[in-house]
């Protein structure tokens, strides 16, 4: 029972290490292919960056990666779409092709070689994730929502159960206490942002997914909602606390009106950095840990680094979700102070 | 920098999925998720409710029966007590009553003999007297002038009383 336990223990381990070595081997070789140096800081910003393909892993010098759709968009020629296997060197050739008057730059960047001005909507690494997860937020809760429809009033079952006590708690731990009872309202944002970045957040930490919600445009997009919908729903009080905060001695007035207006846009300011920095970081430590065999080419420093990584690893389990909590819990409170009641003639700091 | 330049292709993506994601999650998975959440709640609150009352109505019922019960036992000796002294007065009465029924009898039965009594000593009286005022009658109807003659009378008067009568 002891030993079996111990294989399976060390089974995981070196699954874990034969992925992560696979991993960033592909890294260091994808970056210099030319030259066989090893550059620590180009494997990370490939890894936490975006791109046009989606790139699994390298056996030998055989690429296993999808090439996504490109998707361009220009006032003179309308909507171009061509996948990115058309703009990729092929065989030896460091040579990039033109195709159509774009090509890709050396950071998998695509240019236009006319000098011609155009949008990128393509559909990235990021965003393909993105849709990905999308997909796995909509069957899951679809799955449960059905659940609850076809078993009224008993208790919940298979999938339900995992995710029912996660919904009530971000209802009765976050919504209630936060928002108190207008929490109806806000409680699908709450509950779609929280799973969004929860599923997002794990998607990340998958080998070879992408960094979605370490990244700026999406963590901006999601504080950009949790902005809009805390001042499209901020009540007399709200604004009344911003413009003419209770308590306040006449001369500070013209100090604090300018603070509680910046104040305004801090808060959601803070949580996209907060969620950006929090996953960014905990990718960037893995892959630095990683990278250390790299540098050092050590099997020793191997055996080390994989095992911190895997602690690290642990770790950002629970960052993932940890920071989904925080975001939501924070939107809420936005949210909270936006509708909240004031007694009037109470003084307020 | 580039790791903190929003990129304008994801950003559009982002808004344009997670809106969509945010309404169709909205409306067919977080609306019935809560329903059910809460119609389940209020089920269980409900059925934990009756189940309490259920159980106090119990505990009245059981402290009413037991009310019941003392009250019926009490009735039933205060009903006991009241036979037992209703008896009791009934003997008492009869007793009594035969007592003064049998004073009352033997008193006018004594009542009656001493009537019955007097009568007949009344009786006797008024037959001595008026035998006596008639045997005076006929003495002195008689011209009794000798003594002989008058002791005869008189022998022959007491001897023959019926011959008048």
């Amino acid at each position: 029972m002891k030993s079996n336990h111990f294989k399976t223990k060390f089974l995981q381990i070196f699954l874990f290490l034969t992925i992560s070595l696979g991993f960033a081997a592909k890294a260091s070789e994808e970056a210099h292919p030319e030259e066989n140096k090893f550059d620590i800081s180009t494997m990370i910003f490939h890894h936490i960056g975006d791109a046009h393909e989606w790139h699994f892993a390298t056996i030998g010098h055989t690429h296993l990666s999808i090439n996504l759709p490109v998707i361009l968009w220009s006032a003179d020629r309308g909507v171009e779409v061509f996948s990115f296997s058309k703009l990729k060197g092929h065989g030896d050739s460091h040579e990039l092709p033109v195709f159509k008057g774009y090509q890709a730059d050396h950071h998998g960047k695509i240019v236009s070689t006319e000098g011609r001005s155009f949008t990128n909507v393509s559909i990235t690494k990021n965003v393909a994730s993105l849709l990905l997860s999308v997909v796995l937020l909509l069957s899951v809760f679809l799955t449960i929502a059905g659940a609850y429809q076809k078993r009224k009033g008993v208790a919940p079952a298979g999938i339900q159960s995992f995710f029912e006590p996660i919904i009530v708690f971000i209802r009765d731990e976050i919504a209630i206490p936060n928002i108190g009872k207008k929490h109806e309202k806000f409680l699908p944002y709450l509950l779609t942002v929280f799973f969004f970045i929860w599923f997002n957040n794990m998607l990340g930490l998958m080998p070879g997914g992408a960094n979605l919600t370490g990244n700026i445009a999406v963590t901006f997009s999601l504080a950009l909602i949790t902005l809009i919908i805390t001042t499209i729903s901020g009540n007399k009080d709200y604004w009344m606390h911003i413009l003419w905060t209770p308590g306040i001695p006449l001369w500070l007035r013209p100090i604090m009106i300018p603070v509680e207006l910046v104040g305004i846009i801090s808060k959601p300011f803070s949580l996209m950095v907060r969620l950006f920095a929090n996953i960014t970081a905990g990718h960037v430590i893995i892959l630095s840990l990683l990278g250390l065999t790299f540098i050092f080419k050590s099997a020793v420093v191997g055996v080390a680094a994989t095992m911190f990584s895997t602690v690290m690893s642990l770790l950002e389990l629970f960052v993932a979700l940890l920071q989904a909590y925080v975001f939501t819990l924070l939107s809420a409170m936005y949210f909270g102070q936006a509708v909240a009641e004031h007694e009037h003639g109470d003084d307020h700091h | 920098m580039e790791l903190v330049t929003p990129d304008f292709g994801l950003l559009f993506w982002q808004l344009l999925t997670f809106i969509a994601v945010f309404f169709v999650l909205s409306k067919f998975a977080w609306k019935p998720i809560m329903t059910g959440l809460k119609e389940r709640e209020e089920s269980i609150e409900s059925a934990l409710s009756e189940a309490r009352k259920a159980k106090e109505e119990m505990s009245s019922l059981k402290a009413d029966n037991e009310k019941l019960l003392l009250e019926a036992r009490k009735e039933k000796d205060k009903m006991l007590q009241e036979a037992q002294h209703m008896a009791n007065t009934l003997i008492q009465d009869a007793k009594d009553r035969t007592v003064k029924e049998t004073n009352a009898m033997i008193n006018s039965a004594r009542e009656e003999i001493e009537t019955s009594k007097e009568a007949a000593l009344a009786e006797l009286k008024n037959y001595l007297a008026s035998t006596s005022l008639e045997i005076a009658e006929k003495v002195i109807r008689k011209n009794l002038s000798t003594d002989a003659a008058q002791q005869q009378l008189v022998k022959d008067l007491l001897t023959s009383p019926s011959s008048k009568n």
